[in-house]
Order: C-alpha cells, then sequence, then structure tokens
C-alpha cells in the first residue's frame, strides 16, 4: 500500500498537533519539522479543516489545533479524507486483469491489502501516540 | 469494580453472557473451559465484577481467558489471550482494560516477555482494543484452507 503525498502529510499533521492539544501551530511549523512543503501542507491542513479533525485559529500566535477526538479517530479517517482505500481499487480495464493469472495475482494484491486496511481501520491516533511514547522510553 | 479469580458457580454468568452476546449459547463448551482454566495452575481466568458482587448476575461485567503456551511453531514461551468478553452494559467503562492488565500481571509472573491473541480482522472493536493496549502484529501469520482444497487434482 502506497499512500498519496498528501495523505501523509495529513498523518504528520494530525499526529503532531494531536501529541499536544492545547497547542497551536502554523502551517509553517509542522512543514519545517518535517521537511516538507508549506505550500502543500497549508492545502491538506484546510481540508483537514473541513473534515473536522482540526480547528484553525486567526490571527497573531494564530495556527491550526486538533479537534477531534483521539481516542474515536482512527487512521484510515485520516487516510479517507484524501484518498479511497476502503474499497476495492481494481478496474475493468486494468491489463491481464480478466485472465485467470490476474486474478490469482489479484487475490493475493487483495489478501495484502485486507490486512492493510484492518490495522488502519484498527489504530486510533491516541493508540499511535501512546505506543510512539512507549516506544521510545524502551 | 473488581478483578478476581473465577469459581465454579460463575459458570451460569459466563455461559448467559456469551449466549447474549455471540447469540450462540455454548455451555458444553464452557463447561470444559471451567475445568480446564478454573484453579489450574498456569492457567487464567479472571471475573470482573461490581463491588456488590456478581451472584445475581447484574454485577456480572466480563471475563477473560489465557494462558502460556510453549514451542508450538517454534514459539518461545508466549502468553496467549484465548478470550475476552465485557458485557455490553459495562463497554466503554475500561472493565476490558482492568481485565486486560490484571491477566497480563499474571502472564509476567508466569515467566513471559510476550503476550499473543488471535482477532477476526473484521473485527473493529476487538482489533481497536487490543491495538489500545499496546498489540501490534506478531511474527506469525495465521493461515487456512477448505479441507477439500486441491482434492479434484488428486
Amino acid at each position: 500500500m502506497k499512500l498519496q503525498k498528501a495523505t501523509k502529510f495529513a498523518l504528520f499533521a494530525v499526529l503532531e498537533l494531536a501529541r499536544d492539544t492545547s497547542r497551536q501551530l502554523s502551517a509553517t511549523d509542522i512543514a519545517d519539522l518535517y521537511g516538507i512543503s508549506t505550500h502543500h501542507l497549508a492545502k491538506v491542513l484546510r481540508d483537514l479543516g473541513r473534515a473536522g479533525l482540526v480547528d484553525s485559529v486567526r490571527g497573531v500566535g494564530g495556527g491550526y489545533r486538533f479537534s477531534a477526538n483521539a481516542r474515536r479517530t482512527t487512521l484510515m479517517d485520516v487516510i479517507c479524507v484524501f484518498e479511497d482505500i476502503s474499497s476495492d481499487q481494481r478496474q475493468d480495464g486494468d491489463v491481464g486483469e480478466k485472465t485467470d493469472i490476474g486474478h490469482a495475482l489479484q487475490m493475493v494484491l487483495g489478501e495484502i491489502d485486507g490486512i492493510a486496511k484492518a490495522t488502519l481501520s484498527a489504530i486510533t491516533i491516541d493508540t499511535l501516540l501512546k505506543t510512539m511514547r512507549w516506544h521510545q522510553d524502551q | 469494580m473488581r478483578i478476581r479469580p473465577a469459581m465454579a458457580q460463575d459458570q451460569r454468568n459466563v455461559v448467559a453472557l456469551d449466549g447474549r452476546v455471540t447469540s450462540i449459547p455454548k455451555p458444553d463448551y464452557w463447561a470444559s473451559m471451567f475445568n480446564q482454566f478454573v484453579g489450574q495452575d498456569g492457567q487464567h481466568f479472571l471475573i470482573a465484577e461490581t463491588n456488590g458482587g456478581s451472584g445475581d448476575g447484574l454485577g456480572f461485567a466480563g471475563f477473560i481467558i489465557g494462558e502460556v503456551r510453549a514451542w508450538e511453531f517454534g514459539s518461545l514461551p508466549c502468553g496467549w489471550i484465548l478470550t475476552i468478553l465485557v458485557a455490553p452494559e459495562f463497554q466503554g467503562k475500561r472493565v476490558g482494560e482492568m481485565l486486560f492488565r490484571a491477566i497480563s500481571a499474571q502472564l509476567k509472573k508466569d515467566g513471559v516477555e510476550t503476550i499473543r491473541t488471535m482477532v477476526a480482522r473484521e473485527d473493529n472493536l476487538n482489533m481497536s482494543f487490543f491495538r489500545a493496549q499496546g498489540m501490534m502484529a506478531g511474527p506469525f501469520i495465521e493461515l487456512e484452507m477448505p479441507v477439500d482444497f486441491g482434492r479434484e487434482e488428486e
């Protein structure tokens, strides 16, 4: 499974903001932390705002803060704002799709995707941050 | 809420809760599990109940079962969680977390360093629960097949 650039930026931003919900960070703050494009991240943050995952605070010292429930929001919830990986991505025109080998290969790829989707749907923002802190403490 | 080892008289509440949650009553299965896990060294069957007790079934909040298994498929000794079930009216009150922590402490006393379980891919409730406790994908992959797979080629 390969996530689009915007999706990865969104996960960085949501997790960075959720690790301290009292903190406000600008797009530039987050972009600098992860070495990514501020312009692209600003667009991603606007999409996250429309999805109710972050709030924007205007004015001097303004920025973004995490506004969802970290114990209820999963990685899949964030991913789904930017791309649809929950449904079967096969398209009728895919090369070799209708051959027996193409079909068998698709079954294997579907098996891998199924595990990935179940995993992303089961990990909340809170769980991921907790796991990260535990590994840092070890 | 308190966590305590299961006793023979809990069997009725366990059978009732499992039947209520899964809609498949299995009294024989639970009788066998009680024989195997209650009062046996290295086997853990814990009950969560309200401080008023669960004699009437009303305070019966849930249960968890686990044991140490060793050398299956080359695995080092490892704690296995076989079942966890929390009554719907007690869900969201950290009962599952209390049960999980209690059995983890007992498995640690047994000397294991890893705890393992298996969960259906579609079972998002339990998958999320176990992930929130710190569980991740382990080094084994569960495989299965229809028992008559390939027979027509023999």
